[in-house]
C-alpha cells in the first residue's frame, strides 16, 4: 500500500469525525497561536529597541573623563577636567584608520532669547563630525563648518523643539540672531527631528554650536576641557582594538605612568545592546518554555484522542488486518492521522497567530515582526509533536491481534 | 495433485491457568480447489480456532499448514498479512464493513493493501463485483443505508476483490433473517458453482446443507468428514485417515 494511499485513508478517517478532529486540532492550534504571537511581539519590541539604540549614533563609542570625587562627594560622569579638545583632535589625527569621526562635547544650560520669546535648554558644543556620528540630519539651512569651529564663530543650529518655541511655526529661523547668555549667535540650520529617545528625553530640545564657541562665549572657560567625546568607528568589528588604541593614546597624552589608572572611561552601544540581548534572551527562554508546555499539552490531547480512536475503531483495525493490512500499514495510518491533526492545527495556528500579531501590533502601536522562520518552525514542530504523541497509540494499534479485534464487542 | 489447503497434525494449545487447553488436538485436513466445505461443531469444538488458523489470522502451536503450496504455519504478523491479502478472502458474521464508507470503497479496500490495480481498474472491478452480488445501483450507499443481507453481499464482493484462491466465511448468516440467509447461501452456492473455493464455519445444519462437504469437529479433533451429495459417502480425506488408523 503506497504512502499516498495510506495518507488518503487517514484523511478519510478523520473526515468521518469532523467535530472531534477539529477539537483535537484546537489544542495545538491555540498553542501555536500563542507562540507566534509572543515571538512576533518579542521580536518587534527587540527591533524597536535596537533601532532606538542605533539612533544614538553610528558605530558609536563614547569617552568620558574619569569621575572625580571631592572628598566623599562623587563628581559624576563627565565632570572630570582631564579631557581636552586636543585629545579629540589627536584621536582624529592619529587613529584615522579606526575612527572616522570625532566630536568633543561640552554642555551648558542657557537661557535663549529671540525677540520677546525665551526658552531654557541645553547647548551642546560639538564639532561638525557629530552629524554622522549621531545620525543627525539638517532639514533647513546648513550645519556649521570645520572653519567656523576653528574660529569659534558664533553660529548655531537648533532642534525643532527650540525652533517652535523661539520662532513659532511661521517664521524661518535661518540667518536670525538669537541670544544665548546675552551673547548673540546666528542660527544657520535646523536639525531633523529625532523625537524622544528610549528614556523619554526630547532629543529635539537642543542647540548645537561649535565647542570652541561654547567654551569661549558661554562657559568663559580658561581651560579647554570637554565633558565627553563621541567617536564614530570605521567598523564595530574593530571596537576592541579602537578601545585599546584610544586608551594608549590618551594615557600617553595624559602622561600617565604604568601604575596609574586610566583617567577616562569608554562606553559603547554594544554594551547596551548586550543588556537588551540578555533581557530578550531571558524573555525568549520563557517563551520557549511556555511554548514547549503548550505543545506538550496539545500533544497529550492528540494522544488521548488517538488512544480513544484506536479503541473505538478496533473492529476496523481487525478488519483491515484481516484483509491484508500489515502492522506497518496500521502504524503509518494512525501516525499520519495524528500528524494531520497536529499539522492542520499548527497551520491554522500559524495563520491565526500572524493575523493576531498584526491586530495586537496595530492596537498597541508596536512594530510587529513576524519572521517566516518562526512560522516554518511552528509548522514543523507541530508535525513533530503529532509524530511523537501519535506514535504510542499507533504502535498499540499495530500490535493488536486481528482475531481479538474482530471479536471485540 | 497438491491440495489447495493441507494441514498436518496441527495443535493449538492455550495455557489457561495451569491447565493446557487443546483447542486443536492433532488435526489433519485437506481441501481441494473448488470445494465448498462446512466446518461444523458445537461451541468449544475448535472450529473457530481452526478457521482462524486456516485464515492465517492465528498461528498453530505445532503442525504444518500448506496453503496453495506455501508453508504458512510459522510466519510473522507482517508476512501473514501479505498472505491474507493475496490468498484469502473473508466474510464475517457481523459483516465488518467500514462505517460511513460507500459500498464501492468497502469493496475496493483489499486492493488498496494489495496495490495491484490502478484507480480506474480498481473501481471497475469493484463495480463488477457489486453487480455480480446483485447490488448494481447501490454502489454509493453506506452500510447504514443497506439491509443486513445487502451488507453481507458487499462483504462477499469485498472478499472476492483480490481474486483469492479461497474464501473463508465465519457464520455468514448468523446475523441475518431467514430470507436473507437463504439469499446469501444461494449466492455462495453460485460462487461455488463458478469454481470458487469456500470454507465456511457454521453450527446450523440447514446452512451447512448448502455445502458440499461437512467436517464435524469435537474437542479439537475432526469427528466426521462426509460428502454432502445425498449418498453419505466419506470424503477422501476421511477415508485416508481411517485407513491410516486401521493400519497403525
Amino acid at each position: 500500500m503506497s504512502f499516498l494511499t495510506i495518507f488518503k485513508v487517514s484523511l478519510r478517517s478523520l473526515g468521518r469525525n469532523p467535530v472531534r478532529s477539529f477539537l483535537s486540532c484546537l489544542g495545538i492550534g491555540i498553542g501555536i497561536v500563542a507562540v507566534i504571537l509572543a515571538m512576533a511581539i518579542g521580536e518587534g519590541a527587540k527591533t524597536m529597541m535596537v533601532k532606538e539604540i542605533s539612533s544614538m549614533g553610528n558605530n558609536l563609542m563614547m569617552v568620558f573623563p574619569e569621575r572625580r570625587n571631592k572628598g566623599p562627594v562623587s563628581g559624576g560622569m563627565g565632570q572630570g577636567q582631564t579631557m581636552t579638545a586636543g585629545d579629540a583632535e589627536a584621536i582624529k589625527r592619529e587613529l584615522g584608520h579606526l575612527v572616522q569621526g570625532v566630536s568633543p562635547q561640552v554642555r551648558t544650560t542657557v537661557q535663549m532669547m529671540y525677540g520677546a520669546k525665551n526658552w531654557a535648554g541645553n547647548v551642546q558644543g560639538v564639532s561638525p563630525d557629530v552629524l554622522t556620528i549621531s545620525n543627525w540630519t539638517v532639514t533647513d539651512g546648513r550645519f556649521f563648518t570645520d572653519d567656523e569651529t576653528k574660529l569659534a564663530a558664533r553660529v548655531c543650529v537648533i532642534g525643532t523643539t527650540v525652533q517652535s518655541n523661539l520662532f513659532g511655526d511661521d517664521e524661518s529661523p535661518i540667518g536670525k540672531i538669537i541670544r544665548l547668555k546675552n551673547m548673540t549667535f546666528r542660527v544657520v540650520g535646523v536639525l531633523g527631528s529625532k523625537g524622544a529617545n528610549n528614556w523619554g528625553q526630547d532629543q529635539d530640545d537642543v542647540i548645537m554650536a561649535p565647542y570652541t564657541s561654547v567654551h569661549r562665549y558661554l562657559q568663559r572657560s580658561k581651560f579647554n576641557t570637554v565633558n565627553m567625546m563621541n567617536l564614530s568607528l570605521v567598523s564595530m568589528d574593530d571596537l576592541d582594538e579602537a578601545k585599546r588604541e584610544v586608551a594608549a593614546l590618551l594615557r600617553q597624552r595624559h602622561h600617565l605612568a604604568d601604575w596609574q589608572d586610566n583617567d577616562f572611561e569608554t562606553r559603547d552601544t554594544t554594551e547596551i545592546m548586550n543588556t537588551i540581548g540578555s533581557v530578550t534572551g531571558i524573555v525568549g527562554m520563557l517563551l520557549l518554555i511556555f511554548s514547549v508546555i503548550t505543545l506538550v499539552v496539545g500533544g497529550i490531547g492528540i494522544m488521548n484522542i488517538m488512544l480513544v480512536s484506536v479503541t473505538e475503531r478496533i473492529r476496523e483495525i481487525g478488519l483491515r488486518m484481516a484483509i491484508g493490512a500489515t502492522p506497518r500499514n496500521i502504524l503509518v495510518q494512525f501516525i499520519l492521522e495524528a500528524m494531520v491533526l497536529s499539522t492542520v492545527g499548527g497551520a491554522a495556528g500559524v495563520a491565526i497567530g500572524i493575523g493576531a500579531s498584526y491586530v495586537v501590533g496595530a492596537a498597541a502601536g508596536w512594530p510587529v515582526l513576524v519572521e517566516v522562520t518562526s512560522a516554518v518552525y511552528a509548522f514543523v514542530i507541530s508535525s513533530v509533536v503529532g509524530l511523537f504523541f501519535g506514535f504510542y497509540p499507533a504502535w498499540r494499534a499495530s500490535k493488536l491481534n486481528p482475531i481479538d479485534c474482530l471479536r471485540y464487542e | 495433485m497438491a491440495h489447495l489447503i493441507e494441514i498436518r497434525d496441527m495443535y493449538k494449545i492455550y495455557a489457561i491457568g495451569d491447565e493446557p487447553v487443546h483447542a486443536l488436538d492433532g488435526v489433519s485436513l485437506s481441501v481441494d480447489d473448488g470445494e465448498f466445505v462446512a466446518i461444523m461443531g458445537s461451541s468449544g469444538s475448535g472450529k473457530s480456532t481452526m478457521l482462524n488458523i486456516l485464515g492465517c489470522l492465528d498461528v498453530p502451536t505445532k503442525g504444518s499448514y500448506l496453503l496453495d503450496g506455501l508453508e504458512v504455519a510459522k510466519r510473522s504478523p507482517a508476512e501473514l498479512a501479505r498472505i491474507r491479502c493475496m490468498k484469502l478472502g473473508f466474510v464475517f458474521q457481523n459483516f465488518n464493513l467500514l462505517p460511513r464508507t460507500s459500498a464501492l470503497e468497502n469493496v475496493e479496500l483489499p486492493d488498496l493493501y494489495m496495490g495491484r490495480l490502478n484507480r480506474r481498474e480498481r473501481k471497475a472491478r469493484a463495480m463488477d463485483l457489486l453487480a455480480r452480488v446483485g447490488l448494481k445501483g447501490r454502489e454509493m450507499h453506506t452500510p447504514a443505508q443497506l439491509s443486513g443481507g445487502q451488507q453481507q453481499r458487499v462483504a462477499i464482493a469485498r472478499a472476492l476483490m483480490n481474486n483469492p484462491p479461497v474464501v473463508f466465511a465465519d457464520e455468514p448468516t448468523g446475523n441475518l433473517d431467514t430470507k436473507s440467509s437463504i439469499e446469501i447461501m444461494n449466492l455462495f452456492t453460485e460462487l461455488s458453482n463458478e469454481g470458487i473455493t469456500i470454507v465456511m464455519v457454521t453450527h446450523e445444519d440447514d446452512i451447512a446443507a448448502y455445502a458440499k462437504r461437512h467436517v464435524v469437529m469435537r474437542d479439537g479433533k475432526v469427528m466426521r468428514d462426509d460428502l454432502n451429495d445425498g449418498t453419505g459417502r466419506k470424503s477422501q480425506d476421511e477415508v485416508a485417515r481411517l485407513v491410516k488408523e486401521a493400519l497403525a
